[in-house]
């Protein structure tokens, strides 16, 4: 198998929530999360709020120091192996906040210019590239380039932050909701640029999202967590044809059905999510499942293969083949 | 709680060529002659983006609007009841008596100082003259109505110790306290993750056909609004541009822009192919071009959409779309001023 272009090895963070002693408690935010991204591919990230998806984002571009745990890039570690500077050249990320991503007192050249700059671009030249790139994204330079971040819209500015993540040629972009805040028409528009860009450039992406079909539309694999952990993870087909876990069934039967004759009678899940302060023991999703049996409040369950490259981690699965 | 006999052969609301002005320099044209009526016990939709006017829509009917920064004209009937004379006690006996909201953010929209049981209370008293310990018994059964696990305890809940879907479903609790004959929901799920929204989608729903309400239910979620709506509106730049039945909008669009909309949604789409998405991005509310406010975005635009007014395609009943284009594809072309 060739070597993943980024991989995430026993990913743990934990925040501290306030308290002394024994009394200090702790936010689980993420517990225990590997897995691989092949070169050119597009991993979807979902799950409720509050279950990781955004801390696991952070950790796999290293805006966050994991407590334990590693991310390999091209097969280095970023750190030991390879230095951070390097690393960001490689990995970027966009966030959901357009507006905050943007440095208010910047025009967008130079938003776009300051990064290559910094690892030691000249001004002339980096101009230059944010030219290419704003026109690139849909932005006329002569128009847009010289406008702060107030002056556009939430779609223009998002443009803005895709074109400054690719002012490093990076191989791997991490989306963190990247599309969730803009109008459906809007949202389609990005969409259809991150589509375009992925094939020109070929690019990899992980791309958090909570909205499901929009996760199926752009994904090649999607990754399900609930509560810092990876419940499911899976080619898309797959995954939203025949899910293994019981959580993503679920997800996928709260999704609208955008058919009038078909509208949902029962909701799949009832409750919030529990909190990720002090999660449920063994299979933290055993409180709000309804086909938790025997083992699911002791044992937590490892990740089951139940198809190639479709791993599961819910007893149901346990008869097949375990993956240790 | 059944709408009065009397009142049955009215549309329990009424809105007839509906404008809303904010002033200034230029002034902004939030809402442009919209014109729609609503049975009781009817569930109608208004499907649009931000900025669309939808929430402005909802707002006027409870005249929540900045009253000197705002011109209205038109005319709203609520129940018979003309809502923009509305004044002083008249108006406060409207709003949670007849006509009640609720709000996307419920953490905004509780007194955080109150609990969750004096608030509603307070309602109550209001509303009815109740005295406070029927009022209290009124609020427990009002959080028993909206499942609230353990009632009683939440009574005495502040609204920051509750999670985000029990928030929402005490806010539904204040809302119907007084059982009013209109509900208006301003996009009351949005914030909310997908597993949560359905139970208060269904909540919704059960609520709305045990107490016979009428609601209008405001979100720019077209799988929401199939799943709790009977009738869908479908609104751009502060006017209606197509109404229908729920399965006339999701099946057969006649409107470009709601057809660009259900592209992207998705609806029917193939993974990783390209998206049929609508280029450019809405107007600006205070400098509206003339004719179709669409036409800039449109791809099937021509000189006939320039000019003012746009005709209207009117199919079977409460069914029809300002599109000069679906007034050529529909059998039953009537060209008039739009309602």
């Amino acid at each position: 198998m060739n070597t993943p272009i980024l991989s995430a090895h026993n990913l743990v963070k934990h925040f501290s929530a306030g308290g002394f002693g024994a009394k200090r408690k702790v936010v689980r935010a993420v517990d225990d999360v590997s897995f691989e991204l092949a070169r050119g591919e597009t991993l979807g990230v979902v799950g409720e709020s509050g279950c990781g998806k955004s801390t696991t984002a952070r950790l796999l571009v290293q805006l966050l120091t994991p407590n334990s745990g590693s991310v390999r890039f091209d097969g280095k570690v970023v750190g030991p192996e390879l230095p951070l500077k390097a690393f960001r050249r490689q990995v970027q990320m966009v966030f959901q906040d357009s507006f905050a991503s943007l440095n208010p007192r910047m025009t967008m050249i130079d938003s776009i210019a300051f990064g290559p700059t910094v690892h030691g671009a000249s001004a002339a030249e980096a101009r230059r590239k944010a030219q290419d790139l704003l026109d690139r994204v849909g932005l006329d330079p002569a128009r847009f380039g010289g406008r702060y971040a107030h002056e556009l819209s939430g779609g223009q500015r998002q443009r803005v932050n895709i074109a400054r993540a690719l002012a490093f040629d990076p191989q791997v972009i991490v989306l963190d909701e990247a599309v969730s805040a803009l109008d459906k028409s809007v949202e389609a528009q990005v969409l259809n640029l991150l589509m375009d860009l992925r094939r020109e450039r070929g690019l990899t992406y992980v791309f958090i999202s909570h909205d499901l079909n929009v996760v199926r539309h752009i994904s090649d694999r999607v990754m399900v967590m609930y509560l810092g952990e990876v419940a499911e993870i899976g080619p898309a087909s797959s995954l939203y044809t025949a899910p293994r876990h019981p959580y993503t069934k679920a997800l996928l039967a709260a999704m609208p059905s955008l058919d009038p004759d078909r509208r949902t009678h029962e909701a799949p899940l009832a409750g919030d999510p529990p909190n990720p302060i002090d999660p449920p023991s063994g299979c933290r999703f055993h409180t709000r499942c309804a086909q938790a049996f025997g083992p699911c409040a002791t044992q937590v369950p490892s990740q089951f293969a139940v198809a190639k490259g479709h791993l599961a981690a819910c007893h149901l699965n346990r008869s097949e083949e375990t993956v240790a | 709680m059944t709408p009065s006999a009397t009142k049955s052969d009215h549309p329990l609301v009424s809105v007839r060529d509906l404008s809303v002005r904010f002033d200034g320099t230029p002034p902004v044209h939030a809402v442009n002659n919209v014109s729609f009526d609503l049975a009781s016990g009817e569930v109608l939709g208004i499907l649009g983006e931000s900025g669309s006017g939808k929430s402005v829509t909802l707002k006027t009917l409870l005249r929540l609007l900045p009253e000197r920064r705002t011109t209205i004209t038109g005319a709203v009937e609520v129940d018979g009841e003309d809502v923009i004379a509305l004044q002083g006690r008249a108006l406060a006996d409207h709003r949670g008596g007849v006509a009640s909201m609720i709000f996307q953010d419920p953490s905004l929209a509780l007194d955080p100082v109150y609990t969750i049981g004096q608030q509603i209370a307070e309602t109550v008293i209001r509303h009815e003259g109740a005295t406070s310990r029927v009022a209290m018994a009124r609020a427990l059964e009002m959080l028993e109505l909206v499942r609230i696990p353990s009632a009683k305890r939440r009574l005495g809940n502040y609204p920051h110790e509750m999670s985000g879907g029990m928030r929402q479903r005490a806010m539904i609790a204040l809302a119907l306290a007084c059982r009013p004959k209109l509900l208006l929901a301003d996009e009351p799920t949005t914030a909310l993750d997908a597993t949560v929204q359905i139970q208060i989608l269904l909540l919704l729903r059960e609520l709305q056909q045990e107490m016979g309400m009428g609601v209008i239910f405001v979100t720019h979620d077209i799988g929401v609004a199939v799943e709790v709506s009977d009738r869908l509106a479908v609104m751009y730049a502060g006017s209606f541009v197509e109404t229908g039945s729920v399965a006339d909008i999701i099946r057969d669009a006649r409107h470009p822009y709601s057809k660009g909309l259900l592209a992207a949604n998705l609806v029917g789409a193939v993974p990783g192919t390209r998206l049929d998405a609508v280029p450019g991005a809405p107007p600006a509310l205070n400098a509206l071009p003339e004719g179709c406010a669409f036409a800039p975005r449109c791809a099937h635009a021509e000189d006939l959409c320039l000019t003012t007014p746009v005709p209207v395609w009117s199919g079977a009943a409460g069914r029809w779309a300002r599109c000069v284009h679906a007034t050529r594809e529909g059998a039953t072309a009537v060209n008039k001023v739009a309602p």
